[in-house]
C-alpha cells in the first residue's frame, strides 16, 4: 500500500517502523473476515484493515488522535487473528502497540476513564494488591445498577469479573527453586506471573508438579514479576518497559548461575509478551541483547511439554474436553495443535470449538474496558461451546478461563491443571464432582522372566 | 495510477452535504451512518488501492428495508450511489466518488434458509462467500464458486462481478449457481428476481443482473444452489521446465475430456512467493507448475488421477507429486489461494484478470513477459488455466509514481493483447475503474451504445455505481446523441 510520509518524519524510528508495516499491506481485505470486531459490527473502521487505514491517516497527518480513531483503536482486541490470516505478514501486533502509545499521548481521556485504567495499572500486576481488591469486590456488588446508571460501566464489569471467593494461596510461591526428585533432566525459570496466581493458583502448582515430575527443575526467580503486557497494552509503554527491564535483569542473574533450557509461561497473554521482548526492548542498549536472549528462551508451556515425552498417564478418563485455544496462543504464539495433543495422550477426548479463531472478549483487560464487546463475544463463545457438549473447557490462558467461567455449564480449567491430574496430581479445583469418571490405571505386574516360560 | 479519470463531482451535492447526512441519519439511525473525515477516508479504496477517493458518507444499512429508504432518498435527490460489499475487488468495482454516498452491506450477514431437501440456500448479500459453505458443511453440502479472497467477499459482490475461483472449471461461474435474487432498484421499490426453482417465467432478467457491477440496482438477498460434496477430492502437482510444455498439458486433458475440479498454472516467480508463505511443498526448480484437481467417489479420484498423470507424461514433467492426505491438500491449495496476499510480501503488485483461448498460452505468456521486460517491471502469473482466465500480476514500487504509471501502461498492453488473440478484457473481477477506458478494445460504439441503454432502463439518471464499465467518452457520446434525438 501507497504511504506518504516525509522524509524528516522517517527520520523517526517508530515513523519508519510503521512505514515498513504499512507498506506490507495490500488491503485485499481478508484479515476483515476473521477479525472478531468486523464479524460483530460490520464496519470497516472496526475491521484490521481499517484500523490500519486510521492508523497510517493519523501517522501520517501527525496530528494528536482524533476521537474516532480513539474510539476505533480502543475497540481493538489485540487477538492478532488478522495476523493468521493474513497472507502479506503484515505485522499489525507491532503496529497497534505503536499507534496505542501514539494515542495516549497525543489525546486526552475523560476522568472516568483515567481512573480506570490507572486502577487496573496499579493493582492488577501486583499480587497482594489484587488479592485484596478481589476480597474487597462484593462490597460493590450492590451498587452495579447504580455505577452504570452513572457511566461507570467499566468499573462494574471490573466487580462483576472478580470470583466470589478465592482459592488458597499456592503451595509454591517462590522465590527459589522447586527442585525435581527425578533424575534431573533440564531446569527452566518459570513465570510466577500476576493476576493468575491469585485467580487460580492451582495453574502453577500443577505445572511445577508436572515438570519436576518428568526431571525437570523449575526456578521462580527472586524480582520478576508481572510481564508488562497490561500496561503495554494499555498504551503504556514506559510501564512495560519498566517491569519487562525488572524481568530481564532477575533472569540475568538466573542465567549466570546455570544454563536454563526455557522461561516457561502457562499463562499465554503473558507468553506472548516475553516472546517479544527483544522487539519491546531494542532501543534500550544496555538491555537490547539480553532481553533478545531472555526473548528466544520464552516458551508456552504446552509448547516445552510438548517436546518431552510425558510418558502413560496414570489416571484414565472418558472425560470431553473442548479445548478452547487462547488468542494469545493460537494467533499470537501460534500455537495450535500442541496442547490439544498433550490432552488426547494424557487419555482424554478433545473436541474442537466451532469458530475457535474467535476471541473469546476476555483480551486481557478488554472485558472491563469494553464490557459491551467484550460480552457480546464471551456469549457467542459460550453458545459454540455448548454447541459440542463437554464435560469441562480447557484453556491456556488465565484471562479466558475467568471469562467463561459461570457462562458455559461446565467447569473451565487450565491445560496444566488437567495434564497434571492425568499424571498423578490431584484433582483441579471445580473438578471434584467429575472426579468419579476417572479411575487409575491399574500398574503393570512386574513379571520375572520365569513367569513367561510355562512348564 | 490515475490513467482513468473519475467524473467531475457536483459542487450542489457537496454543499447540501451536511444536511444530506442528517436526512440518512433520520432514515436509518446515526449507528448506520459514517461521516466524520477519518471513517470516510477508510472506505476510499478496495483492493485495488492505485484508485483512491473519500466517500460523502458511507451507509451500514441492516435490512432490505433500510436499502430501500436509502435509495429512495437518493433518487429523489440525484445522489450517486456505489455500493460496497467488503471491498475485496481488484478493479476498484467498490471505488466511490467524492459526492456518492457508498452503502456498505457489511450488516446484512445472516443466512435466512438452507433447503437441503431442493439444494438451496437463501441469504442476505453481506454474506461471506465462505460462510455460505460454512453454514451448510456439516450436512455434507458446499457453495461452489470460490473467488480466492473467499474468505473475505461476499456475495453481493460475487453477484455483481459474476465472480469465478479456481473450481469453477467444473461447476461453472456465479451465474451458474444462483437461482435468485431480492433486488432493490434505484427508486426503492423491492423487486425479486428468479427464486427457488430452475427456471424463472418470463425473460431472464437474472441473467442480466448477475455480472451488472452494481449499476442496475442493490442486491439484498440472494438464493443460491449448493451441491453435496464429493466424498473425495485430491489434487496433483505437476511440474514443468518450461511454460509451453504446461500450456501443451492442459490443453491435451481437458481435449481429453476430462473435466478437472480445478487446473491452476504458476509460474517461477509466483511459485517461489506462494512456498516461502505456506509451505506447500511447491518445486522450486520449475518453469510452470500446474495444480490440477479431482473429485469424486475415492476410486474415481484415484483413477481420474492416474489418467491425468498418463496425459502429463508425454509433456516430459520433471514434477509428478499427487496429494496424500487431505492436510496436504490443504497446504497445496492454502499457496495457491492466497497468492495475491502473499505476492504482497515482496511487493505491490497490479493484477490483471484478461481471458484468452487456451491453444494461445504460450504465446501469450511470453508476450506478457516481453511487455513488463519492456515497461522494466517484474511479473509472476497465477492463474486459472482450465479456462484460459490469467492473472498476470505485475510488480511495482506503490511509492514511485513512476513505476506505478509504468505498471498501468504495461497492464493496459497486456489487456489489449488477451483481446487481440481471441479472448477478453475480464474473467471474473468485474471492468470497475479499471478496465473502463479498454473497454472500446473488446467493443465497437454500437456494441457499448446497446449496453448503456440497458443500464439507462434499470437506473435512467445514471445515479448507481457511475463513472465505472463505460469510458466516459462513450458516456458523453451517448448523451450527445441523445441530447441531438431530442432537439430533433
Amino acid at each position: 500500500m501507497q504511504t506518504n510520509f516525509t522524509p524528516e518524519q522517517l527520520q523517526n524510528p517508530r515513523v519508519a517502523e510503521a512505514d515498513a508495516i504499512l507498506r506490507r499491506c495490500v488491503h485485499c481485505g481478508l484479515c476483515t473476515a476473521t477479525c472478531p470486531t468486523y464479524v460483530l459490527l460490520g464496519d470497516e473502521r472496526d475491521s484490521p484493515r481499517g484500523r490500519i487505514y486510521l492508523i497510517k491517516d493519523m501517522l501520517e497527518d501527525n496530528a494528536p488522535a482524533s476521537p474516532e480513531v480513539q474510539h476505533h483503536l480502543d475497540r481493538c482486541l489485540s487477538c492478532l487473528s488478522c495476523m493468521t490470516t493474513c497472507p502479506s505478514g503484515v505485522d499489525y501486533m507491532h503496529l497497534i502497540d505503536l499507534a496505542r502509545g501514539y494515542v495516549e499521548q497525543t489525546a486526552p481521556r475523560p476522568f472516568k476513564e483515567r481512573f480506570v485504567r490507572q486502577l487496573l495499572a496499579r493493582v492488577l500486576p501486583y499480587p497482594e494488591r489484587f488479592r485484596l481488591a478481589v476480597r474487597l469486590a462484593p462490597l460493590g456488588r450492590p451498587w452495579l445498577n447504580m455505577l452504570r446508571r452513572f457511566g461507570l460501566k467499566q468499573l462494574a464489569a471490573m466487580i462483576e469479573l472478580a470470583p466470589p471467593v478465592l482459592p488458597p494461596s499456592p503451595k509454591f510461591e517462590g522465590p527459589g527453586t522447586a527442585a525435581t526428585e527425578d533424575e534431573r533432566r533440564a531446569r527452566v525459570i518459570m513465570l510466577a506471573g500476576c493476576a493468575q496466581q491469585v485467580l487460580r493458583p492451582g495453574i502453577n502448582d500443577s505445572t511445577i508438579r508436572l515438570l519436576a515430575r518428568r526431571g525437570v527443575d523449575v526456578t521462580v526467580s527472586a524480582g520478576s514479576g508481572c510481564c508488562g503486557a497490561l500496561t503495554y497494552h494499555l498504551g503504556d509503554e514506559a510501564s512495560a518497559v519498566a517491569f519487562a527491564k525488572r524481568n530481564v535483569d532477575a533472569w540475568s542473574k538466573e542465567l549466570e548461575k546455570g544454563p536454563v533450557d526455557a522461561i516457561i509461561s502457562n499463562a499465554s497473554g503473558c507468553g506472548t509478551m516475553l516472546k517479544d521482548y527483544g522487539h519491546l526492548l531494542k532501543r534500550e542498549p544496555e538491555y537490547a541483547a539480553r532481553a533478545a536472549r531472555i526473548a528466544s528462551l520464552a516458551r508456552d508451556v504446552s509448547e516445552f511439554l510438548g517436546e518431552y515425552e510425558l510418558g502413560a498417564p496414570k489416571r484414565w478418563s472418558s472425560l470431553r474436553i473442548a479445548y478452547h485455544p487462547a488468542c494469545s496462543l493460537q494467533h499470537g504464539q501460534r500455537i495450535k495443535e500442541q496442547p490439544r495433543e498433550l490432552l488426547s495422550k494424557a487419555g482424554y477426548s478433545v473436541v474442537d470449538i466451532p469458530e475457535s479463531h474467535i476471541c473469546c472478549g476476555s483480551a486481557g483487560t478488554y472485558n472491563i474496558m469494553q464490557p459491551e464487546i467484550a460480552g457480546e463475544l464471551r456469549d457467542r463463545k459460550a453458545k459454540n461451546i455448548k454447541r459440542v457438549k463437554p464435560d469441562l473447557v480447557a484453556a491456556g490462558n488465565i484471562g479466558c478461563i475467568t471469562q467463561l467461567t459461570g457462562q458455559v455449564d461446565v467447569p473451565v480449567v487450565h491445560t496444566v491443571e488437567l495434564l497434571d491430574w492425568a499424571y498423578g496430581g490431584p484433582v483441579p479445583r471445580g473438578l471434584e464432582g467429575l472426579a468419579r469418571f476417572v479411575s487409575n490405571v491399574p500398574e503393570p505386574k512386574q513379571r520375572r522372566a520365569e513367569d513367561f516360560i510355562h512348564a | 495510477m490515475t490513467l482513468s479519470r473519475m467524473p467531475e463531482p457536483d459542487q450542489a451535492v457537496l454543499d447540501r452535504s451536511s444536511a444530506i447526512i442528517k436526512d440518512l441519519e433520520a432514515l436509518i439511525g446515526v449507528d448506520g451512518v459514517i461521516s466524520e473525515e477519518e471513517g470516510r477516508r477508510a472506505f476510499e479504496a478496495d483492493a485495488l488501492t492505485a484508485y483512491r477517493q473519500a466517500p460523502m458518507v458511507v451507509v451500514l444499512p441492516r435490512s432490505t428495508e433500510d436499502v430501500s429508504k436509502v435509495l429512495k432518498y437518493c433518487h429523489r435527490n440525484g445522489l450517486k450511489v456505489v455500493p460496497r460489499g467488503a471491498g475485496t475487488s481488484l478493479c476498484g468495482g467498490a471505488l466511490p466518488m467524492a459526492d456518492s454516498i457508498v452503502i456498505g452491506m457489511s450488516r446484512m450477514n445472516r443466512v435466512l434458509d438452507a433447503d437441503f431437501v431442493n439444494r438451496t440456500i437463501t441469504v442476505e448479500s453481506g454474506i461471506t462467500n465462505l460462510a455460505i459453505t460454512d453454514a451448510v458443511s456439516a450436512e455434507g453440502f458446499f457453495y461452489a464458486p470460490d473467488p480466492s479472497s473467499q474468505l473475505a467477499c461476499t456475495v453481493g459482490g460475487n453477484l455483481a462481478m459474476n465472480s469465478g475461483g479456481a473450481h469453477c472449471l467444473k461447476y461453472g461461474v456465479t451465474t451458474n449457481n444462483v437461482l435468485g435474487v431480492k433486488m432493490v432498484l434505484i427508486d426503492g421499490e423491492i423487486v425479486d428476481v428468479g427464486g427457488a426453482y430452475p427456471d424463472a417465467e418470463g425473460y431472464d432478467f437474472l441473467a442480466l443482473i448477475v455480472g451488472s457491477e452494481g449499476q442496475f440496482g442493490i442486491v439484498t438477498e440472494a438464493t443460491l444452489r449448493i451441491l453435496p460434496r464429493a466424498e473425495s477430492a485430491r489434487p496433483v502437482m505437476l511440474g514443468f521446465s518450461s511454460c509451453e510444455a504446461a500450456g501443451q498439458c492442459v490443453a491435451a486433458i481437458i481435449g481429453s475430456g476430462i473435466i478437472p475440479v480445478a487446473i491452476e498454472y504458476m509460474d517461477r516467480p509466483a511459485i517461489a512467493v506462494c512456498e516461502a508463505y505456506a509451505k506447500a511443498g511447491y518445486p522450486l526448480d520449475v518453469e510452470a507448475l500446474l495444480i490440477v484437481e479431482v473429485e469424486g467417489y475415492e476410486e474415481e479420484t484415484t483413477r481420474l488421477l492416474r489418467d491425468i498423470v498418463d496425459i502429463a507424461r508425454s509433456f516430459d514433467p520433471k514434477v509428478v507429486e499427487a496429494s496424500t492426505s487431505p492436510e496436504h491438500s490443504a497446504r497445496i491449495w492454502k499457496g495457491r489461494k492466497a497468492a495475491f496476499g502473499a505476492m504482497g510480501r515482496i511487493s505491490d503488485y497490479y493484477c490483471m484478470d484478461g481471458t484468452i483461448p487456451l491453444g494461445r498460452l504460450p504465446e501469450v505468456l511470453s508476450r506478457i513477459a516481453q511487455i513488463c521486460a519492456e515497461h522494466r517491471l517484474k511479473v509472476a502469473n497465477v492463474f486459472h488455466a482450465g479456462d484460459g482466465n490469467l492473472h498476470p500480476l505485475i510488480l511495482y514500487n506503490a511509492n514511485d509514481a513512476d513505476e506505478a504509471r509504468r505498471a498501468e501502461l504495461a497492464g493496459a498492453e497486456i489487456l489489449r493483447l488477451c483481446v487481440s488473440v481471441g479472448g477478453c478484457l475480464t474473467g471474473e473481477h468485474g471492468v470497475g475503474i479499471e478496465k473502463r477506458d479498454l473497454m472500446d478494445v473488446q467493443y465497437t460504439p454500437s456494441d457499448l451504445a446497446v449496453q448503456m441503454r440497458i443500464k439507462s432502463v434499470f437506473d435512467p439518471n445514471w445515479q448507481l455505481n457511475p463513472g465505472k464499465v463505460f469510458p466516459l467518452s462513450a458516456l458523453e457520446a451517448s448523451r450527445a446523441s441523445a441530447a441531438a434525438d431530442q432537439a430533433a
